[in-house]
């Protein structure tokens, strides 16, 4: 059956190394800062703001102060703020340590789909493909499948690209893939699940490392 | 010299600035950092045929999204319309032009406009349904898209506070696009919580004053201060 999203969420945390600065997309990565509280671990927003902190409470929030999911964050002690182009000016020229980012599909080369809605007319694409061109290093945190539990690591994306930059890790509720120049290399089983049973949702070819078996 | 504004005279310094078919410019991600009174008299100020430059379209039926729905908008250039789905659908019935642009690229595009750079190469979107009709350059490796700075006859923006000269300083995440806006039109005008008498503290001023020509108090004030023209305290 493997895990929920919020061991997703916890493997995810546990890439990031103190000193990092994170920047999370929406969905399953919102959650990490509550799970690093006491690391020394800096979330960048790219509307503006480097070191925010968990979800504030009534006594603590303040209006102006959102996350790109424009959801209400803390400020932490030493936070910054800046404009919308410093912010990308940050993230595009490589100063952002790890991107964790959600998505729609992976192929078999580790590239992302998180932009277009299938069935939608394509009008957002938000910070996504800035991320994905300026990002160190770029985590991948997301269910194995769709709703409907379709396969969402594929041999080849039904959904347009957001970049033609393959991700470094992948992480779902049934493994941990590494991406390399030759593809997927399923590296942790998550708990409860079986290599059986990531093969059975996934179409990209998958290599398996002995140590995962 | 700036103008100081009172906020019940805010819908005439927007109907005179804004003609039918105007490029505008405004602040915000999402409603933080909009400037709501602003959007609301170019609302009420009728102006049609609008080119709005803004990351959002606001939500159904606020902010922006009050003059989609009212068929003000000709074209919306930014980088996620999805949280307004009745952009989608002004979309699908023709009745709106839509240029979609990754975040970076347009915060990139107006900082450039307000700066006397016409393009830039950014690695954003290379190979990508944004990429399309967009000529591509290789530097040291790596493939760029060439992308068109961006400028506008007016720019709405939201700042914390305006000193007696308009210089501006912003209050945390809603600053995001404004300091970058209000460089990069030919007339700009500035909603602020608060106008001072005294001079802002000169390090630590975003927006200083020659990018502002007119200054409004939004309606909301703090505390106990009337609206007013910074001279007529």
């Amino acid at each position: 059956m493997g895990a929920d999203r919020n061991w997703i969420a916890a493997r995810a945390a546990a890439e990031l190394r103190d000193g990092d600065v994170v920047n999370l997309g929406i969905g399953i990565p919102t959650l990490i800062p509550d799970l690093v509280a006491g690391r020394n671990v800096v979330f960048q927003s790219e509307n503006g703001m480097l070191g925010f902190g968990p979800r504030p409470t009534p006594a603590t929030y303040d209006a102006d102060i959102i996350d790109a999911g424009k959801q209400p964050v803390l400020e932490r002690a030493g936070a910054a703020y800046f404009d919308s182009a410093s912010s990308f000016g940050m993230i595009r020229g490589g100063h952002v340590d790890v991107a964790v980012i959600g998505a729609l599909q992976v192929d078999g080369h580790g590239r992302v789909a998180n932009w277009a809605v299938p069935g939608k007319p394509v009008l957002g694409v938000g910070g996504a493909m800035d991320l994905l061109a300026g990002a160190r290093r770029v985590v991948v945190a997301m269910t194995h499948t769709t709703r409907d539990r379709r396969p969402k690591l594929v041999d080849t994306a039904s959904l347009p690209l957001t970049s033609l930059r393959p991700v470094d890790l992948i992480i779902t509720d049934l493994a941990v893939f590494a991406v390399d120049g030759d593809g997927l290399r399923l590296v942790e089983l998550a708990p409860g699940a079986s290599t059986e049973e990531v093969h059975a949702h996934t179409t990209a070819p998958l290599r398996v490392d002995v140590e995962a078996r | 010299m700036v103008r100081c504004i009172p906020s019940d005279q805010a819908f005439e310094a927007v109907h005179d600035a804004v003609c039918d078919g105007a490029t505008v410019m405004v602040g915000g991600f999402g409603l933080v950092g909009q400037p709501l009174g602003l959007v609301a008299a170019l609302g009420r100020s009728g102006r049609t045929g609008l080119t709005i430059i803004s990351n959002n379209i606001g939500e159904p039926g606020r902010g922006l999204g009050a003059l989609l729905r009212a068929g003000q908008l000709k074209r919306a250039v930014g980088s996620f319309f999805t949280s307004n789905p009745e952009v989608a659908q002004a979309y699908e019935r023709d009745e709106l032009e839509v240029t979609l642009l990754p975040q970076g690229t347009l915060s990139e595009a107006i900082r450039c406009g307000g700066a006397g750079i016409p393009a830039f190469y950014t690695p954003a979107g290379v190979g990508t349904l944004l990429a399309e009709g967009r000529p591509v350059a290789h530097f040291d490796g790596r493939d760029y898209l060439l992308e068109r700075a961006l400028r506008a006859d007016v720019a709405l923006v939201r700042a914390h506070r305006a000193d007696r000269h308009g210089n501006l300083t912003y209050r945390k995440t809603a600053r995001n696009f404004n300091p970058l806006m209000a460089s990069a039109a030919t007339h700009v005008i500035a909603e602020v919580d608060e106008i001072v008498d005294e001079f802002a503290d000169p390090d630590v001023i975003v927006t200083p004053h020659l990018y502002v020509d007119e200054v409004v108090l939004a309606e909301r004030m703090p505390t106990g201060t009337e609206g007013g023209s910074i001279d007529g305290r």
